[in-house]
C-alpha cells in the first residue's frame, strides 16, 4: 500500500545528500575530532565547516555554536545552564515543548520562580505580557519560535528586544521553524536558540544550541573540554556532518520548501472545509508555520481517526488524550481555550519536502467518508 | 497502539450501533471531557436482552468494546447481562493495551446503567 507521511513534526526521513555526506564519517574518516594525528585532525576539519555552516545559517559566529544531542538537550543546556545556583525567575510561555516545561518545573522544585504566560486563542505570547512580567530577579525568558503542535509562530523579535532593553538573556526553540522561517539571531535579538537535526532531513541524536558570545552558561556534562567547555563528550562527527548537510539544504532549498509546503497547507486546510461540516482550524490563521495544519472534527476522538487514516496508509499525530503515553490531553490546545473534548477531536498534519499535491488530495479523498463513519458511531453528534 | 486483531475488526466494522428508538432501557458511561463515552440502548422481554445497540465517542478501544458489549448481552437474561465484567469484554477482544484497560473498557458500565434503568422503569411489574 501507498503510505504517506504526514507527521514532520515528529520526524523527518534522512535526506540521501545527507546520508551521503555522512557515509565517510562512519568508516575511512572514523578520527575523534580532539587528537592531534592526522585522523584526528581530518575530523576536526569536519567538525569546523559543520560549526561555520551552522553558524551562517543562523547570523551566528563560529564560537557561539554547540553541538548537543538535539533539541532536548539544548533546551535543557539553555535554562538549567544559566540558572545553575537554582535561585531566579523564568518567563515562559504556557505552550512550550515539555523538553522546557519539565526543566522549568524541575527548576522550580530546586527553588526557581517560573512564570508560565498564557497565550490567546491563537497560540500567541503578547509581548506586552512578557515585559509586565519582569521582575529584578528574572535570569532568562524563553518563548519558543514555532509551536510543534499548532504551527503558531510568536513575536520572537518583539520579545528579543523588550528581553535586550532588560538586559535579560533570552532563549527560544526554534526546533520546528528552522528551515520554513527566517531567522536571523543578531536582527532578531535572540541570546540562544535550539536546534534539532532530526526535523530537518538529519539524523537523530544531534542538534545544536547558539548561545551568544558573553553568555556564562554552566555545563550539564563535565567531562574532556569538548565544544569551548560547554558540553563535554567526544563529538558524533558523522552525524554533526549530517547535520551541517541538512542546515546547508535546508538554505539552498528555503524559498522552494516553503512556497511547495505553503501550497500544500493551503490545499489540506480549503479541501477540509469544504467537504467536512463542524471542523475548526487550531493555531494562527496566518502566522503559522508552512508545514503545519492542525484542525478539529467535533464529535469524533482523534486517536480514532488517526487509526482510520493509518489504515489508508496516512501519517498523522493527535492532540487527544488517548494517543499519549501520558493519557493527558494536549496542554497545548488547552491553553488556547478549546474544551477538552473538542481537544480529543484535533488532528496535526504536519506535511514535508517530498509530500506531492496528489498526496494531499488523497488524503481529502479518504478524510470524509472516516469523519462521517465515526460521527455515526457517536453520541455527540447533533447533540 | 497495538490492538489485537479482534480490537481492529471491532473497531473498524462495529456491530450494533446505534439508537434503539424506543427502548426499554438506555445507559451511558464515561465522560467527554476525558475522551470516551458509550451509550447502550437495550429492548427487554421476558427477562431477556432481545436487541441492544451502542454509540461511543472515544478511541479505538472504546468502540471495539461498545460493540462487543452489544455481541455479549444479546439473548442474555438480565442478571447474566450483569454478570459480564470488564474483563469479559477485553477477554473476547483477545486483550487491550494495558494502558487502555481503565480508561477505555466502558462498554459493561454502560450496559449496567441501561439494565438499571430497565429496573427502576418496571419496579412496579
Amino acid at each position: 500500500m501507498k503510505r504517506i507521511y504526514l507527521d514532520h513534526a515528529a520526524t523527518t526521513a534522512v535526506d540521501r545528500e545527507v546520508m551521503q555526506a555522512m557515509v565517510p564519517y562512519f568508516t575511512e574518516r572514523f578520527g575523534n575530532a580532539s587528537s592531534l594525528h592526522t585522523f584526528g585532525q581530518d575530523a576536526n576539519r569536519a567538525l569546523a565547516s559543520a560549526r561555520e555552516g551552522v553558524a551562517d545559517a543562523l547570523g551566528a559566529d563560529v564560537e557561539e555554536i554547540v553541538f548537543t544531542s538535539g533539541g532536548t538537550e539544548s533546551d535543557n543546556l539553555a535554562l538549567r545552564g544559566s540558572l545553575p545556583g537554582h535561585k531566579g525567575h523564568i518567563i515562559t510561555s504556557s505552550i512550550e515543548h515539555p523538553a522546557i516545561l519539565k526543566t522549568c518545573r524541575h527548576l522550580e522544585r530546586l527553588g526557581c520562580d517560573v512564570t508560565y504566560l498564557p497565550v490567546d486563542a491563537d497560540g500567541l505570547v503578547d509581548p506586552g505580557d512578557v515585559e509586565s512580567a519582569i521582575t529584578s530577579e528574572t535570569r532568562l525568558i524563553s518563548v519558543m519560535h514555532a509551536n510543534n503542535e499548532i504551527g503558531t509562530i510568536q513575536p520572537v523579535s518583539e520579545i528579543g528586544a523588550i528581553a535586550s532593553d532588560h538586559g535579560i538573556p533570552f532563549h527560544t526553540d526554534a526546533v520546528q521553524s528552522f528551515g520554513k522561517t527566517e531567522i536571523d539571531v543578531r536582527k532578531m535579538n535572540i541570546d540562544m536558540l535550539s536546534l534539532s537535526s532530526h526535523k530537518i532531513y538529519g539524523p537523530k541524536g544531534v542538534g545544536a544550541l547558539y548561545i551568544r558570545k558573553g553568555l556564562k552558561i554552566e555545563p550539564l556534562v563535565y567531562g574532556g573540554g569538548h565544544e569551548m567547555g560547554i558540553r563535554a563528550g567526544t563529538e558524533n562527527v558523522s552525524g554533526i556532518v549530517g547535520f551541517a548537510k541538512a542546515v546547508s539544504l535546508a538554505c539552498e532549498r528555503f524559498e522552494s520548501d516553503t512556497a511547495h509546503l505553503v501550497k500544500l497547507r493551503d490545499m489540506l486546510i480549503d479541501g477540509v472545509f469544504g467537504s467536512i461540516d463542524d471542523v475548526f482550524l487550531n493555531g494562527h490563521p496566518t502566522k503559522r508555520l508552512p508545514n503545519n495544519a492542525n484542525m478539529r472534527f467535533m464529535f469524533v476522538e482523534g486517536e480514532a481517526m488517526l487509526m482510520h487514516l493509518d489504515i489508508k496508509g496516512i501519517a498523522v499525530s493527535t492532540g487527544s488524550a488517548c494517543s499519549s503515553a501520558s493519557l493527558d490531553p494536549s496542554h497545548v490546545l488547552l491553553a488556547l481555550g478549546i474544551s477538552p473534548e473538542d481537544v480529543h477531536g484535533s488532528i496535526r498534519f504536519t506535511h514535508g519536502r517530498e509530500n506531492t499535491e496528489e498526496e494531499i488530495k488523497y488524503v481529502l479523498d479518504m478524510l470524509p467518508a472516516i469523519i462521517e463513519k465515526l460521527r455515526a458511531i457517536s453520541p455527540l453528534t447533533g447533540k | 497502539m497495538e490492538y489485537s486483531e479482534k480490537v481492529m475488526d471491532h473497531f473498524l466494522n462495529p456491530r450494533n450501533v446505534g439508537e434503539i428508538p424506543d427502548p426499554d432501557g438506555s445507559g451511558e458511561f464515561g465522560n467527554p471531557v476525558c475522551g470516551d463515552m458509550t451509550h447502550v440502548y437495550i429492548k427487554v422481554e421476558d427477562g431477556r436482552i432481545t436487541d441492544i445497540k451502542f454509540k461511543t465517542f472515544g478511541c479505538g478501544a472504546a468502540i471495539a468494546t461498545g460493540s462487543m458489549i452489544t455481541e455479549l448481552a444479546v439473548g442474555k437474561t438480565l442478571d447474566e447481562a450483569l454478570a459480564i465484567t470488564r474483563d469479559d469484554v477485553a477477554d473476547a477482544l483477545d486483550g487491550l493495551p494495558p494502558v487502555k484497560l481503565h480508561c477505555s473498557n466502558l462498554a459493561a458500565d454502560a450496559l449496567y446503567a441501561a439494565i438499571r434503568d430497565y429496573q427502576a422503569k418496571n419496579k412496579d411489574s
